[in-house]
């Protein structure tokens, strides 16, 4: 198939707000009893808890309703209708096991609130997948309330903020972050009382270790780092940087979200890391986009593990038997993260995820991960710009560089990638390279799939030279094309008003 | 793109200008707000606050990213320019003049002899294009 042809126009029908469709006295649901039933309903709850004046809801059919929603979902985009190499994201197939083993009955019918001896299973899973995944780390404590990501962080900054302070008396006040971090390592800093010391990385898009002796002060608590880095690059000095921070009584964050570049290769661990969070809905295949849930447990050391928040998963062998049971008394502890024990039906699909491919598969997901980041980078690099050409991890960093004298931008790349049927990567990011163009293509795409990849991208790149307006006004074979950027960030319309009589 | 002479410059693409009452005028380079390219959303601090030389008096926002605002001296910020509330564009349009973002009375003049002149700033932006 040509790549002209991979993306096609085909129906797809217009769809009003949901408030238009509305016309008064439809409705898409039954009460018990009587057809008129519904006031009598309404009786059941005191006077004083009863609102005043009707909810502005649309009133529908149920038929309407489910074409309202599946209307809008032709509109979308999304890993299970294409490519989607959005640098630094890992939006990789979510595998159906995952699914299929996070419906059964005994998880999905838990409740935190049932008696431990009831939640057995559910706690072995967790119980299991703490062990799991500080082995994949080489971090032996490992707490799985944090919801997200960031969260994980805040989490594990704090836990550093406690340790510092039970040591010393004095948290600290600064925190060492290089410009190849994510924007939310920063963010964690601000969140916990940290100022920020930037550091940037050297000519080889990495971090030396020279460059940490001068900013690791005793009022510095530690750094914050990604590896991979966001250039997908494996930060080569992270030993010596950790033997400087340490040196220092400083602590070592270890950012997880590229964890999926290291999986049975390396532990960030061993590397001298000593707080980290996972990203579950990364690295292990759990869905995310669109508000998630994600799920970011944290691992840390040995020495750190009595900071983690409670309560903690314990197993007790009694009379031959194992059972699990909930640990809250712990002084140490930096307290709760989040009610109950974090984003569960994650947790449970995290575990199918691990549990599936062992070991070994999980070391061949970073292989491909790897080969494939480094594939597409070969099919690129005589056409794009490669601002720091090495071999690189599990995603790889282009620029516009050589599109500018017809005037097209990074931007205008991505947008006439939808018009061939992909997600465009990650664009201007990280903030260190001017005009980027993040890949992280993903173990999971195919030969095929990345070779489809290149030849859009090139393609793309052709055209700028032939036509550059084509890119300009992309794109082209969406419902809507390109829009008022800034008049869609600064005029929102979020709420429906109905229009006066 | 142009780099007015008589002003001087950070490393972070802010300007500095002092006017003839000794008060110091800051904006954004022309290179900056290219860079940045489509704004659309500023926060500056407000009128009679303290800011410290690199330290982040403020966040600008556009399509592509959000980037800190680094005060280019110390001082006590003793006006903010409406106009931009309202007008983001004319940061693209006039960055130089129309465009000016806070008016800081500054603590120690002498810290603007830290700071890059037009020259020093455009060999900067040269190496950045590179």
């Amino acid at each position: 198939m040509e790549i002209f042809d991979r993306a096609a126009q085909g129906l797809v029908m217009n769809e009003p707000l949901i408030f238009e469709r509305s016309v008064p006295g439809r409705f898409a649901f039954s009460l018990p009893g009587e057809p008129d039933n519904a006031e009598a309903c309404v009786q059941v709850i005191p006077d004083k808890f009863r609102r005043k004046t009707r909810p502005l809801l649309p009133e529908v059919n149920e038929v309407e309703l489910v074409r309202h929603y599946t209307r809008l979902s032709q509109w979308n985009y999304g890993i299970d209708t294409g490519p989607y190499p959005l640098g630094s994201c890992t939006m990789k197939h979510n595998p159906r096991i995952n699914e299929a083993v996070a419906r059964l009955e005994g998880f999905t019918a838990g409740h935190p609130y049932h008696p431990e001896l009831w939640l057995q299973g559910s706690l072995n899973l967790m119980f299991a997948l703490e062990t799991f995944l500080g082995e994949i780390s080489g971090l032996p404590g490992v707490t799985l309330q944090p919801a997200a990501g960031a969260h994980g962080e805040f989490t594990g900054v704090r836990i550093m903020r406690r340790a510092l302070l039970q040591r010393d008396g004095n948290p600290r006040s600064q925190m060492i972050v290089p410009d190849t971090a994510h924007g939310t390592n920063p963010a964690t800093c601000a969140m916990n009382g940290y100022s920020v010391v930037h550091v940037a990385s050297n000519d080889k898009g990495i971090v030396d270790a020279d460059s940490i002796v001068a900013l690791m002060t005793d009022d510095v608590a530690g750094i914050m780092i990604t590896n991979p880095n966001t250039l997908g690059l494996f930060e080569e000095q992270l030993p010596a940087i950790a033997a400087i921070v340490h040196a220092k009584g400083g602590y070592v964050y270890g950012d997880g979200a590229n964890l999926n570049s290291l999986l049975g290769r390396a532990r960030p661990g061993d590397l001298g890391v000593d707080i980290m969070h996972f990203n579950l809905h990364k690295t292990f295949s759990t869905p995310h986009g669109g508000g998630g849930p994600g799920a970011g447990p944290v691992g840390v050391t040995e020495a750190l593990e009595r900071f983690l928040p409670v309560p903690r998963i314990r197993k007790a062998v009694k009379d031959g038997g194992e059972t699990y049971y909930l640990e809250m008394n712990n002084a140490d502890s930096i307290g709760r993260i989040k009610a109950f024990f974090g984003n569960f039906g994650m947790l449970v699909r995290a575990y199918a995820y691990i549990r599936e491919l062992g070991p070994d598969g999980l070391k061949q997901v970073t292989d491909m991960a790897v080969l494939n980041a480094n594939y597409v980078l070969a099919g690129l690099r005589d056409t794009y710009h490669v601002p720091y050409d090495r071999l690189c991890m599990h995603e790889c960093v282009v620029t516009d560089k050589y599109l500018h004298k017809v005037g097209v931008k990074t931007m205008d790349v991505a947008k006439r990638l939808i018009d061939y049927g992909f997600h465009p990567p990650t664009v201007y990011f990280p903030l260190c390279v001017a005009g980027a163009l993040m890949i992280e293509p993903t173990e999971t795409e195919s030969k095929q799939s990345l070779d489809e990849f290149v030849e859009a991208m090139l393609t793309v790149a052709k055209e700028s030279l032939e036509n550059p307006e084509l890119l300009l006004t992309a794109p082209h074979r969406t419902r809507v094309s390109r829009m008022d950027e800034v008049r869609a960030a600064r005029q929102m319309e979020l709420r429906f008003q109905s229009k006066p009589e | 793109m142009t780099y007015p002479k008589e002003y001087r410059y950070t490393r972070e693409h802010e300007w500095a200008r002092v006017d003839e009452d000794g008060t110091v005028v800051v904006g954004i380079t022309d290179y900056a707000q290219d860079a940045l390219g489509e704004i659309v959303h500023l926060e500056l601090p407000s009128e009679g606050d303290f800011v410290k030389k690199g330290d982040t008096f403020g966040v600008i926002e556009s399509t592509k990213s959000v980037a800190d605002l680094f005060a280019p001296v110390s001082g006590r910020v003793v006006e903010v320019n409406d106009v931009l509330v309202d007008s983001l564009e004319v940061l693209g349009e006039d960055p130089y003049e129309e465009g000016w973002m806070v008016r800081i009375r500054p603590t120690d003049s002498d810290e603007l002899d830290e700071l890059m002149d037009a020259s020093e700033y455009e060999e900067l932006v040269g190496e950045l294009e590179e």
